[in-house]
């Protein structure tokens, strides 16, 4: 029933979507297939996660979950149906001192069990307006501890035109999710090196908009 | 039941535009039958999504003629919105133009197409030209913020320019059907396909003739377009206006005249709308009609020309 549920709220999530955005997948990298992968995001508004989750195909969708806060999705019951039954949420606390285990084996936990992965890197939303915040270690981690899966970087476009932080309601723009080439971490790469080359690699998505 | 003058006239285009399109159809079929494998079966390609894509337009404009003028306004609503959507995406815009936004989409598109319904010339004439003109920018500088001032004019211009071609123009093809001519009853939706079709057809030919004939290009840094196309086309127009007369309420020679006009107009538009799309760096508006790229490119011709027409019809033709 529960189950029942959560897919019907999935396929109004993603007509919703479909409606408003008209959003579109631009796989310039990498082939949609089902295949274990990591994918990372830019992550500037609530609406994100719908996104990505929208414009994947339907077999891949199924065995994707997403690492979400925990202290986000599980304030109230909607929001807790949502993330854990729609999504399948990989539920992390953001705050350090309420954790009562490790963030990083949970997620690694998911891939064990085959899943691939949505990963929000910069840690919370981006209100700069630098097109991204510094990633946090999480993606380095990760990448070290499971060398095999690839790392694809997705840029999510337009969303923080579609609903700024702190507005209700949406603006009908387009939407493209582009997904970049994989990376792996080098053998002989060091945490620093390893995230600024992740993070060059989703700068590199941006579409070009003549001069603006 | 007896049978109208309006429905045999709609009913004979119906089966004409079908003719026409099981013929493209046949041609790309056997094209691609015969050139399979090879390169040239790339733009055959191409040709067969067009043709498809002109096949669920006819199946769609055929929807909207069935329920009658309100599924012709509601259908070009529709067109309106996925273009403003096209074109809003591409424009500058900061935060503090949400709310500006939101009016263009929610209040501004939506309120157009009712007064298109109505028939109130001087309500929808005036809507996007006057009043968003003048209270979409003060709701960008009302809702301010930070750095509100960035780029200000580049952002409520371009606001305004999306909304006058995405939907003040795009409405003047509905409302077409709510011009009252004397002696030509309820065919008005006659117009729009005569509208349609002169400009689409002149491009066809604009197309054909520039690639054989072309020389002199009329904006090259934008287009391929040429003088002698142009002028084929403008030619192939006008012979079609006078074929098609009898969709109209014009004498022959006035439908030849407007058909170069509503021509004319509409390569004018095409060139502005790609020297747009040049500036901003993309090739096509959207991907939403297989082939064509977005409702932009497919309308863009005809959005320009449609005010023209809707004006000069109702100035010499109106009731």
């Amino acid at each position: 029933m529960r189950r029942f549920a959560a897919s019907i709220v999935g396929q109004l999530l993603i007509f919703v979507g479909q409606f408003i955005t008209a959003a579109r997948a631009d796989w310039r990298g990498i082939e949609p297939i089902a295949r274990q992968r990591i994918y990372y995001a830019n992550h500037s508004s609530n609406a994100d996660l719908p996104l990505i989750w929208t414009v994947l195909p339907a077999a891949i969708r199924r065995n994707t979950r997403a690492v979400a806060a925990a202290d986000y999705w599980l304030k109230n019951k909607l929001r807790a149906f949502i993330g854990r039954d729609v999504f399948h949420g990989v539920l992390i606390d953001r705050r350090a001192e309420h954790r009562t285990d490790d963030p990083i084996a949970k997620i690694v936990e998911a891939l064990d069990e085959g899943s691939s992965i949505i990963i929000f890197p910069e840690g919370g939303r981006n209100r700069s307006d630098d097109p991204l915040m510094p990633f946090k270690a999480g993606l380095y981690n990760l990448a070290q501890q499971r060398p095999e899966v690839d790392l694809v970087p997705c840029w999510i476009d337009n969303i923080s035109h579609i609903m700024p932080t702190g507005e209700v309601i949406p603006v009908p723009l387009a939407c493209t999710v582009t997904f970049g080439a994989p990376l792996h971490v080098q053998p002989s790469e060091d945490k620093d090196a390893f995230l600024s080359r992740a993070s060059g690699a989703l700068l590199e998505l941006i579409p070009t908009r003549g001069n603006v | 039941m007896e049978m109208t003058q309006t429905s045999s006239d709609l009913l004979f285009l119906f089966a004409a535009c079908c003719g026409l399109l099981i013929i493209a159809t046949l041609i790309g079929e056997v094209l691609q039958a015969r050139l399979h494998k090879t390169k040239a079966n790339l733009t055959v390609e191409t040709y067969l999504t067009r043709v498809h894509s002109w096949w669920g337009m006819v199946f769609l404009f055929s929807m909207a003629l069935l329920i009658g003028p309100v599924g012709i306004i509601l259908l070009f609503a529709f067109c309106s919105l996925a273009a403003l959507r096209e074109f809003l995406t591409l424009t500058t815009k900061t935060n503090a133009d949400h709310w500006s936004l939101i009016a263009s989409f929610y209040l501004a598109l939506p309120l157009q197409y009712v007064f298109i319904w109505w028939g109130e010339v001087g309500l929808f004439s005036i809507l996007i030209p006057v009043y968003a003109f003048l209270f979409l920018p003060i709701l960008s500088v009302l809702r301010g913020g930070d750095g509100a001032d960035k780029n200000f004019l580049a952002r409520i211009s371009e606001t305004q320019w999306g909304l006058m071609i995405c939907v003040f123009c795009a409405s003047h093809i509905p409302a077409l059907v709510t011009l009252d001519i004397p002696e030509y009853g309820d065919r008005a939706p006659l117009l729009i396909a005569y509208l349609v079709f002169v400009i689409q057809m002149g491009d066809l030919m604009e197309y054909f003739a520039g690639r054989n004939l072309g020389k002199r290009k009329v904006a090259p840094a934008v287009s391929p377009k040429t003088r002698e196309g142009i002028a084929c086309g403008a030619a192939f127009a006008a012979g079609l206006g006078l074929l098609l007369t009898w969709m109209t309420p014009f004498s022959p020679l006035a439908s030849m005249a407007m058909a170069v006009v509503a021509y004319l107009v509409g390569v004018g538009g095409s060139l502005v709308l790609a020297a747009i799309k040049s500036d901003r760096g993309i090739k096509n508006w959207g991907h939403l009609i297989p082939g064509q790229g977005g409702f932009v490119d497919q309308l863009d011709s005809v959005v320009f020309a449609a005010p023209v027409f809707f004006h000069v019809t109702r100035y010499f033709y109106g009731g």
